[in-house]
C-alpha cells in the first residue's frame, strides 16, 4: 500500500480547508455529479443544500474519499487539502480519513460501550498512551460532543443502549477522538427530534471554533439558522447530473440569491 | 371480486351522498385455505411425533440395557474400557475418541471457515462471492463416504510420511478429524458469512470514515458485531462433527480405545454403532441394546449443544434491539 502522510507542516495559506475543482463523479456510466468548484472556510460551516437526489451525498462522501468503497464510483478532477490533491495516485485513502472526520445520516454507534466507541479511532490509530491518558482522551471527546454531564457515569453502557439524539453526539464525539481537521457531516439530524436537532446545530457552533465542517441538508431553516456558507445543488433535467447553482455566504444565498432557481428553492417553490 | 362489488353509475345519487355501492362483506367459506393450514399444521407436527418416536425408542431399549445385571449406570459412565465381549461397557472410550475427532475438526475448520467467510463478505467483489458461495455449498453435499475415502487414501499416507509410519498407525483419529474439518468448514463458512453480511453496513462506514483499514473493520467491528453467529454456526458444526459417521467409521478404526493420543486407532461413539449394527447382532441381547444406550447419549450431547446455540442467538437478538 502506497503511504503518502499528509504533511503536518503544511502551513495554510489557503483560506480553504478544502477546495474542490472541476470534480466529475461516476458510478459506473452514469455521472452523478458535474463541473463541481467551491471552497469549504477554514473555521467555517458549509452547507450543502438542494432537493433529494441532485448529488450532496456523492460530493460530501468524495471530500474523504468514502466513495472508494462504492464498486464502480469514480472521481475525476481535484479536491485540495492542505496543498495536496486527495485524489493524487500516491495519497492514501485510508490516511485522508484520519483528518477528514465523517459524521453520518443514520447515527451508527459500535455495539460496543460508550467508552469503547470513542476509543476506537485512537485504538486503530495505533494508540500508544496510558489508560490515564484514554480516560482523559475519552472525557475530552465527549465534553467536546456535550454529552459528557449525560453519560459520564455509564460510560460501560452499550453505545445502542442511549437515545437517538445521544447517539448521533456520541458519533460525533467518536469523529473528535481522532482529531481530525474537518468534519463531514450528512443530514446528521434528519432522523432526531427538533431537540436534539438543536442541540447538535449549538454543538457545531462550538466545533467551528477548532474544525471545519461540511454539512449536508435538506433542511432550509437549519442551513439558514447553522452555516457560514451554502453551496446550492440542482439537478440538471438534460442529464441528471447533479451541478452547483450558485454559493456564497448563507445570508446572501438566503436574503437575495442571484439565481431564480435559488430563490425558488429556498422559498420552497419547488424541491 | 370485482362483480361483487356493484356501483350506482347514476351521477345523481352520487352527488346526493346516498349509498352508491353495494359491497358484500359477509364471511365466506374458504374451504381450500382451511385445508392447506390443516395440512402445513400436519406437517409441523410431524417433526415432533418424529423426534419423540426416536426418544421412545432409545430410552427404551437403553432401559432394557440398563436393567441387566452386567451394568449399572455408574459404571457404563466411569468404566474406561468397552469391550462387550468381555462384558465391559464403559462409554468413555468412545465419548473421548468422538471428543478428540471433534476438537481436531474444530481446529481446522473455524480459522479455515472464519477465513472464508470474510472473504466472502468483507473482500470479495459481487461476482466473485455469486460463484463462491454455491461452490462451497456444494462441497457440503459430497457424500461423506468420499471424504472417508480421502482420509484414508490420501491423509493418512500424507500423515505417515510427515511423523513416521511407526508413530502414525494406519488407522488413526488424527485423519479423521482432519477431514472431518474440512467437512465441516462449508458450514461454518457460509453460516458466519450470513452472519458477517447481517452487520449493518453503517458500521463498516463508521470504522472506515475512523481511518481504520479493511482489516482493522473486520476484525474489531464486523467480526464481534457477529460474533454470536459465528458462535452458533460453530456449534452446528460442531454436532455435526459428533454425529458424523462415515469419515470416523473408514480412517480412525475399529478398536474402541482410550487413549489421547491421535495418531492411534479408535472408535467413536457413532463409528461404533454404524459397525455394531452393521454385523450380524441378535436382537435382543446387551451388545444389541448397548448401541441404543449410545445413542441416547449422542442424541442428548447434539441437543444440548442446539439448546445452547439457540440461547446464544436469543441473546444475540438482544444486544441488537
Ligand atoms: N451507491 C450508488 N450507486 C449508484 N448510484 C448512486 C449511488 N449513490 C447515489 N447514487 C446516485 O447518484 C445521484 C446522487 O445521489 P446522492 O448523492 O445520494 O444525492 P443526495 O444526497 O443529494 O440526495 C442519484 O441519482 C443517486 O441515484
Ligand atoms: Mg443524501
Amino acid at each position: 500500500m502506497a503511504m503518502k502522510a499528509i504533511d503536518p507542516q503544511y502551513t495554510a495559506d489557503s483560506k480553504y480547508a478544502l477546495e474542490v475543482r472541476n470534480v466529475d463523479i461516476y458510478y459506473s456510466a452514469f455521472r452523478a455529479v458535474k463541473n463541481c468548484s467551491f471552497g469549504m472556510e477554514r473555521n467555517k460551516i458549509t452547507a450543502l443544500i438542494g432537493p433529494s437526489g441532485c448529488g450532496k451525498s456523492t460530493v460530501l462522501r468524495s471530500l474523504n474519499r468514502m466513495n472508494d468503497l462504492i464498486a464502480g464510483a469514480r472521481t475525476e478532477g481535484e479536491v485540495l487539502y492542505r496543498g495536496q490533491n486527495l485524489y493524487d495516485p500516491d495519497i492514501d485513502a485510508v490516511q485522508v480519513r484520519r483528518s477528514i472526520g465523517m459524521v453520518f445520516q443514520k447515527a451508527n454507534p459500535f455495539p460496543k460501550s460508550i467508552y469503547d466507541n470513542i476509543a476506537y479511532g485512537p485504538r486503530v490509530n495505533g494508540w500508544k498512551g496510558s489508560k490515564a491518558e484514554m480516560d482523559e482522551l475519552v472525557e475530552r471527546a465527549l465534553r467536546g460532543a456535550v454529552l459528557w454531564d449525560e453519560v459520564k457515569d455509564d460510560l460501560k453502557k452499550s453505545g445502542l443502549a442511549i437515545s437517538g439524539g445521544q447517539q448521533q453526539r456520541l458519533c460525533i464525539a467518536r469523529a473528535l477522538a481522532v482529531e481530525p481537521e474537518v468534519i463531514l457531516m450528512d443530514e446528521p439530524c434528519s432522523a432526531l427530534d427538533p431537540i436534539s436537532t438543536l442541540k447538535i446545530e449549538e454543538l457545531m457552533f462550538e466545533l467551528r471554533q477548532r474544525y471545519s465542517i461540511v454539512i449536508v441538508t435538506h433542511n432550509m431553516q437549519q442551513a439558514a439558522r447553522a452555516s457560514d456558507n451554502t453551496v446550492f445543488f440542482l439537478m440538471d433535467k438534460e442529464d441528471r447530473a447533479g451541478q452547483i447553482v450558485e454559493y456564497g455566504p448563507t445570508e446572501q444565498i438566503f436574503q437575495s440569491p442571484k439565481d431564480e432557481r435559488t430563490e425558488q428553492y429556498i422559498s420552497g417553490r419547488f424541491g | 371480486m370485482a362483480d361483487q362489488i356493484r356501483v350506482n353509475s347514476d351521477p345523481r345519487a352520487a352527488l346526493a351522498g346516498a349509498s352508491v355501492k353495494q359491497i358484500d362483506l359477509r364471511k365466506r367459506p374458504r374451504i381450500g385455505e382451511t385445508i392447506i393450514q390443516t395440512i402445513l399444521y400436519a406437517c409441523g407436527f410431524i417433526s415432533i411425533f418424529t423426534t419423540i418416536g426416536i426418544v421412545y425408542v432409545l430410552g427404551q431399549e437403553s432401559l432394557r440395557f440398563f436393567a441387566s445385571d452386567e451394568v449399572s449406570l455408574v459404571e457404563f459412565f466411569t468404566n474406561t474400557v468397552w469391550q462387550p465381549v468381555i462384558g465391559e461397557f464403559g462409554i468413555l472410550p468412545l465419548v473421548n475418541s468422538t471428543m478428540m475427532v471433534t476438537i481436531i475438526a474444530l481446529l481446522v475448520a473455524i480459522p479455515l471457515g472464519l477465513a472464508m467467510a470474510i472473504y466472502m463478505a468483507e473482500y470479495a467483489s459481487e461476482r466473485v462471492r455469486a460463484f463462491l458461495k454455491p461452490v462451497i455449498e456444494l462441497l457440503a453435499g459430497i457424500p461423506t463416504v468420499v471424504y472417508g475415502f480421502f482420509a484414508l487414501t490420501f491423509v493418512t499416507p500424507w500423515l505417515r510420511e510427515i511423523f513416521g509410519r511407526d508413530v502414525v498407525q494406519i488407522y488413526n483419529v488424527m485423519s479423521a478429524g482432519l477431514v472431518v474439518g474440512i467437512l465441516i468448514t462449508p458450514i461454518i463458512a457460509t453460516l458466519s458469512e450470513d452472519a458477517l453480511s447481517a452487520v449493518p453496513s453503517g458500521l463498516r462506514q463508521a470504522s472506515l470514515g475512523l481511518g481504520a483499514t479493511k482489516w482493522e473493520t473486520a476484525i474489531r467491528v464486523v467480526v464481534p458485531a457477529a460474533f454470536s453467529g459465528i458462535v452458533a454456526a460453530s456449534i452446528v458444526a460442531m454436532s455435526r462433527a459428533i454425529g458424523e459417521t462415515m469419515v470416523v467409521a473408514l480412517a480412525a478404526g475399529a478398536s474402541p480405545q482410550f487413549t489421547f493420543n491421535p495418531f492411534l486407532p479408535a472408535e467413536t461413539m457413532t463409528g461404533h454403532i454404524a459397525r455394531i449394527s452393521g454385523g450380524d447382532l441378535s436382537y435382543q441381547t446387551i451388545d444389541y441394546n448397548s448401541i441404543f444406550a449410545i445413542g441416547l447419549v449422542l442424541f442428548f450431547m447434539t441437543l444440548t449443544l442446539n439448546i445452547v446455540s439457540r440461547m446464544i442467538v436469543r441473546r444475540f437478538r438482544e444486544v441488537y434491539e
